[in-house]
């Protein structure tokens, strides 16, 4: 039962064609088909984040959406976040000044889950932020570094200093 | 962990979806996806076909009608969030909402998903009891409406027939001024109720109680109404001593007990809960009705 | 030589690649024809296998191969025993694919190899296995019983070991004791749950003829050194490299069934494999810890001085032992902990169970130790209604005891010697900085019927484990400085801090060194990154690498320069001379050292402006720390609020603060999400319940407390550089920090808390039973 479905999409700002599965879930279109490895799956039931892309502007858990659910959408990935010159987005620049990062594991995904959440409340407070990002499991950090990059990267994208 | 293989059918149109809905053996309806996708992953279930609601045209929607709320079943629970209708009627969903997994399920998930899919944990199921929403549904032999309070048959079976499809939800608004509170404890944000409690309060002038309703979710296989304690609020003095003397009756629900936690414990949160919220709805409402 | 870096907050250079997603993970490697694998597993936690038939797998399109252990002829052929000991009653290790029987639900039987992972999937779904159901051993507490299941059929019982940590006469100290005060103590399982589960891809070189493996491991020297064993090969004919990996915390530095098996896949298939562990998969099969049950006593004086502790852990080791006794060793190890006890005697028995192995998460038995002697100090400080504080305060090691024998002995046989540390400082330090007025707010809430508690928790930690870890640097002939190391990563910041204390030597800008890790065909000899060592033995020998090139460069220079070396320094990538302008660049003495044809080199000089060097720790160093904790819990509910979290910790020198404070801050939350979420539970036939993220519970960030921490700095004298471990300290007190404060919460109701994990339900049961007593 190889059926494929032919689907259209942006992904990163560039349009995109190819022929899917049905059951190939979103984060695997990003990693196999597309090789945008840049997106991780760390549970693959929706619970741990790493695979959170940015889904017609809203942060979407990309192993919960079958690719062919994305045709005709605008995804955004980690590697879609920073300009096409290579200038960090606000959050990226912030995680680095903060040391919100140790293994990088989970970090696509809260870099796409803080990108499109700040771009809507960029004036979050600490418990805002920390909700936000409760669809995010990280080992490593202990998330005390990544809620700062957050508020600082709220702050720049707000037009603070 | 990937999915077996399946078919995939995307209609357009509610009539197309009712005629792969009547016609498709071994098919699951894809809403949301946030609860099914993780089961096609995991392998616990292995349907030939899923079917995709996401497309079909006139599905989503939240319309203000005076008396209610209409909100088509594809509504997204990011939109119900951010609603002004829902913020000024129903103002006890976003606070229910807030409890519900996390801002990327909320993006896709939907309120017609969370009624289908009928966790005994679900707040939007809660809040549907609360408010005696009307379910509207539509299959090959046309079109039913069920009362929520009629629509568990059972632990996460809805009364839909295997042809048949959520279409809609109606939810009767509280005219009159009255508070709103849903807690629940969970052991961490965003996870399952292990108990949560919806509350509607209204007061009458002199801070009596003119009308409540208690929901609880999380103890059993669906919501379940307090009507017993409702009733006996009725006419009470909006104090601590009847907000525990109506929680007692929660304590004396048959609670479910499962690998992780027990029904004495349920029964007891429920319990606590219900005390809390008619505390913080009967506040409210004292804020209402004192402008 | 100026300090620019070492010391310094600066930001990661592993940064820019990993928040840009171009961090490439193992199973982000796609090679060509490449094929995916799956494995069939054990859906019994005891049974004899019968057939196992692969025809309708097979048969299935894109499947390559389906392969039981018979099929790589790896059948009846125990993996080898990473940690061989003496004291090893039953050495069992797991086979690379179980033929005759399986030991514990998850352990790999089949091998499906595909073009891709879910037609894997679907063929491995139509394996057919029979079983012959053998009686479970799933219970600790009754694991030595006669009649107790055995979790190796026609095995004599279910002792792996028994070890025994004892000094001092612990029978007449708890004879002549005015005190006595016994507990028994719960520590259940959990996972590590890395974000990254583990994975493998096996590939033969057609060019070289040497097999590569990719393996997300903590320990590619070990993978190298065990598969070569078991194959009886040459080391030199296997490559093992750790690519960029998501995370470790011990689990990942054991050698696994599937480390095996995929290469040995690929060798049969004759294309590369790859397979990547899912999360389920690392619920079953990645090793996990604890399960103990601890009966012991306390002797204490009249002023509540400890004296001696004795008494007895059953541990559950799980169905083999792929990492010998080093768990249970470590569990033991740390005792006395930061106490100046006169005699000790605990007896640990190590038992097989039909479940997953256990070995070393994060503090490695350090955090059980722990666990054990807090509890202890706060039921002497509970029994005897004294401060728990003073308690400790009293029976600490003195800081002018250092350096301070035990009493205990390590795994070399040599006495255990704390060689720095101020155990008391460190608690005042960390309850200063907590504050003085808990007890009045305490008592204030109390009045308001709200329930606060205040923990503490310390532990010393032995840090920088021998032998050694080595680093290479060089100076290229473009200027840049090339530092290849064994040392494997996982989040650890290695690359940065070795860097940082490089740069500083060679005064170089920090971002001109590049770095090759975890490969043993860059670097010749590693051990793996456990135990809090690398930072300690690698940075050591990166310091003295790059002295080395120091020295070389200055020599040559001097030559070069037709200067004296006393006249000379080293500055911006320059060797100067002092007060002239003479110099000449790091990059041409690399240059002049690379050799030209027919060019002899300067006398007395070997090519190449670089250096290795292994520094070699001859024992460990102690680390050590105090933490306290503010939490509220409610009553009524039973549920648990982390008000603050107060760290004191001692590391000796800090390379980059800002990687430590992650270190620490990381490892707390682990130790909190030990204390109030993570129990892997299994039901009575060994059957793993808690299979998914919605059962097992991990901490996120709603509920995580800001975690300030405070340094203090006793150098290590071991080490060139001061330095102590620092990756396992925040996690070591944690748990008992959280403990002890959910205790002092419900002392009104008379509460002892003496397990973990803590669920709301778990609190009012305490509670009740408590009320009803």
């Amino acid at each position: 039962m190889a059926e494929t479905r032919r689907i259209r999409l942006t992904v990163n700002g560039r349009p995109v064609e190819a022929e899917v599965e049905p059951r190939r879930h979103l984060g695997d279109f990003l990693r196999q088909t597309l090789g945008l490895t840049g997106t991780h799956l760390g549970c693959e039931h929706g619970v741990c984040g790493a695979c959170t892309v940015i889904v017609d502007g809203v942060p979407a858990r990309s192993c919960l959406m079958l690719a062919v659910q994305a045709d005709g959408a605008q995804v955004t990935s980690v590697e879609g976040l920073a300009k096409p010159d290579g200038t960090l987005h606000p959050i990226q620049a912030a995680f680095h000044a903060h040391h919100g990062l140790q293994c990088g594991f989970c970090t696509p995904g809260m870099l796409t889950t803080l990108a499109a959440f700040l771009a809507e409340q960029p004036d979050a407070g600490e418990t805002d932020i920390r909700e936000a990002i409760s669809g995010n499991i990280c080992r490593c950090t202990g998330y005390e570094n990544i809620v700062d990059a957050a508020l600082a990267a709220g702050k720049a994208m707000r037009g603070g200093s | 962990m990937k999915p077996a293989p399946f078919a995939y059918h995307d209609p357009r149109t509610l009539d197309d979806l009712l005629g792969l809905a009547g016609r498709l053996e071994n098919a699951k309806l894809l809403a949301g996806g946030q609860s099914l996708v993780s089961m096609l992953n995991m392998r616990f279930v292995i349907p030939d076909h899923v079917i995709d609601l996401n497309r079909v045209a006139g599905l989503s929607g939240i319309a203000d009608t005076g008396n209610a709320i209409e909100i088509g079943a594809m509504t997204r629970q990011r939109a119900l969030e951010r609603d002004p209708v829902i913020a000024a009627k129903a103002p006890v969903m976003q606070e229910a909402l807030r409890h519900v997994g996390h801002l990327q399920t909320r993006s896709r998930g939907t309120i017609g998903g969370s009624l289908c899919h009928l966790d005994p944990s679900a707040e939007l199921c809660a809040v549907a009891r609360l408010y005696d929403a009307t379910l509207h549904v539509a299959g090959a032999r046309g079109k039913r409406d069920i009362a929520m309070a009629d629509w568990s048959l059972g632990f996460m079976t809805p009364a839909l027939e295997p042809d048949e499809v959520l279409t809609g939800i109606t939810l009767p608004v509280w005219r009159e001024p009255h508070g709103h509170a849903f807690v629940e404890l969970a052991r961490r944000h965003g996870d399952f109720a292990i108990a949560g409690v919806g509350c509607l309060v209204a007061l009458d002038g002199k801070d009596t109680i003119a009308r409540a309703a208690i929901s609880i979710v999380g103890i059993a296989t669906a919501p379940v109404r307090l009507t017993e304690a409702e009733t006996a609020l009725t006419g009470q003095p909006a104090n601590a001593a009847t907000f525990k003397a109506a929680a007692v009756h929660a304590t004396k629900l048959d609670c479910l007990a499962d690998a992780h936690v027990s029904a004495a414990y349920r029964a007891r949160l429920a319990g606590v809960l219900t005390e809390r919220a008619l505390a913080i709805a009967a506040a409210r409402a004292q804020g209402a009705a004192h402008g | 030589m100026s300090v620019r870096y070492f010391g310094g907050a600066v930001p990661r250079l592993e940064d820019p690649e990993l928040i840009t997603g171009r961090g490439r993970y193992l199973d982000d490697i796609r090679l060509p024809a490449m094929a995916e694998a799956a494995f069939v597993r054990s859906v019994h936690a005891h049974a004899r296998i019968g057939s196992i038939d692969t025809a309708a797998a097979k048969a299935l399109p894109g499947v390559i191969a389906v392969l039981t252990a018979q099929d790589l002829g790896v059948a009846g052929k125990p993996t080898p025993q990473f940690a061989p000991a003496p004291l090893i009653l039953q050495n069992r290790t797991q086979h690379v694919l179980a033929s005759d029987a399986v030991h514990f639900v998850g352990e790999p039987i089949v091998i499906v190899v595909a073009d891709t992972r879910a037609i894997a999937e679907d063929a491995a779904a139509l394996v057919e296995i029979d079983y012959d159901l053998l009686p479970v051993a799933a219970d600790l507490a009754s694991a030595l019983d006669a009649d107790a299941p055995r979790a190796h059929e026609g095995a004599p019982d279910n002792r792996l070991a028994t070890v025994r940590a004892k000094f001092g006469d612990a029978d007449a100290v708890f004879a002549r004791a005015p005190h006595v005060f016994r507990e028994r103590i719960l520590q259940h399982r959990g996972g590590c749950h890395a974000m990254e589960g583990r994975g493998v891809i096996g590939m033969e070189d057609a060019l070289s003829g040497q097999l590569m493996i990719w393996s997300a491991t903590q320990a590619p020297y070990m993978v190298r050194r065990m598969f070569a064993m078991f194959m009886g090969w040459d080391e030199s004919r296997v490559r093992v490299a750790a690519p960029q990996v998501g995370g470790g915390f011990g689990p990942k530095a054991v050698v696994y069934a599937e480390e095996f098996a995929v290469p040995l896949a690929a060798m049969h298939v004759g294309r590369p494999v790859k397979w990547t562990e899912d999360r389920r998969e690392h619920f079953l099969s990645t090793t996990q810890q604890r399960d103990q049950i601890w009966d012991m006593e306390v002797a204490a004086d009249k002023d509540g001085r400890m004296l001696a502790v004795r008494g007895r852990c059953l541990h559950d080791n799980g169905a083999y032992a792929p990492y010998g006794l080093i768990l249970a060793v470590s569990t033991l190890g740390p005792f006395p902990g930061p106490y100046a006890l006169e005699a000790l005697d605990i007896t640990l028995e190590a038992l097989f169970s039909n479940k997953v192995p256990t070995t070393p998460v994060r503090g490695a038995g350090r955090p059980n130790a722990a666990f054990v002697l807090e509890r202890l100090a706060d039921s002497v400080a509970r029994n005897l209604k004294l401060d728990r504080g003073e308690v400790r305060r009293r029976s600490y090691v003195r800081a002018e005891q250092m350096p301070y024998a035990t009493g205990m002995k390590g795994r070399d046989g040599n006495p255990i010697v704390y060689d720095s540390g101020d155990y008391r400082a460190c608690l005042d330090t960390a309850l200063k900085n907590y504050g003085e007025d808990f007890r009045s707010r305490q008592a204030k809430a109390r009045s308001e019927g709200r329930h606060l508690g205040m923990g503490i928790a310390s532990y010393v930690e032995d840090t920088g484990l021998p032998p050694f870890e080595g680093v290479s640097v060089k100076v290229e002939a473009n200027g840049k400085v090339q530092l290849v190391t064994g040392a494997a990563g996982q989040g650890q910041g290695h690359r940065t801090a070795f860097a940082q204390i490089v740069a500083d030597i060679l005064s170089v800008p920090i971002e001109s060194i590049s770095y090759v890790s975890a490969d043993t065909g860059r670097f010749p000899l590693g051990i793996g990154t456990i135990g809090s060592r690398v930072g300690v033995l690698a940075g050591s020998s990166a310091h003295l690498a790059a002295t080395r090139v120091r020295e070389k460069a200055i020599k040559v220079a001097a030559e070069m320069l037709e200067a004296s070396e006393a006249d000379l320094t080293l500055e911006d990538g320059r060797v100067k001379v002092a007060g002239t302008d003479k110099s000449v660049a790091l990059k041409d003495i690399a240059a002049r050292l690379d050799g030209m044809a027919g060019m002899p080199m300067p006398k007395g000089n070997e090519p190449g402006l670089s250096a290795t060097a292994y520094h070699e720790a001859r024992s460990t160093t102690f680390a050590n720390g105090s933490n306290v904790c503010e939490v509220e819990v409610d009553v009524a509910t039973g549920a648990v609020k982390i008000i603050r979290y107060v760290v004191a910790h001692d590391c000796g020198k800090l390379i980059n603060p800002l990687i430590v404070d992650g270190q620490i801050r990381g490892g707390v939350v682990h130790g909190i999400g030990n204390a109030l979420y993570e129990h892997m539970r299994f039901d009575e036939a060994a059957q793993p319940i808690t299979t998914n993220y919605g059962e097992y519970l991990l901490p996120i960030a709603t509920e995580m407390p800001r975690i300030e921490v405070t340094h203090l700095e006793t150098l290590s004298p071991n080490n060139p550089i001061g330095v102590k471990g620092a990756g396992e300290g925040g996690t070591i007190p944690a748990t008992a920090c959280v403990i002890s404060a959910i205790e002092d919460a419900l002392a009104p109701f008379g509460v002892t808390v003496n397990e973990y994990p803590l669920s709301p339900e778990r609190i009012i049961e305490l509670i009740d039973q408590a009320t009803r007593s």
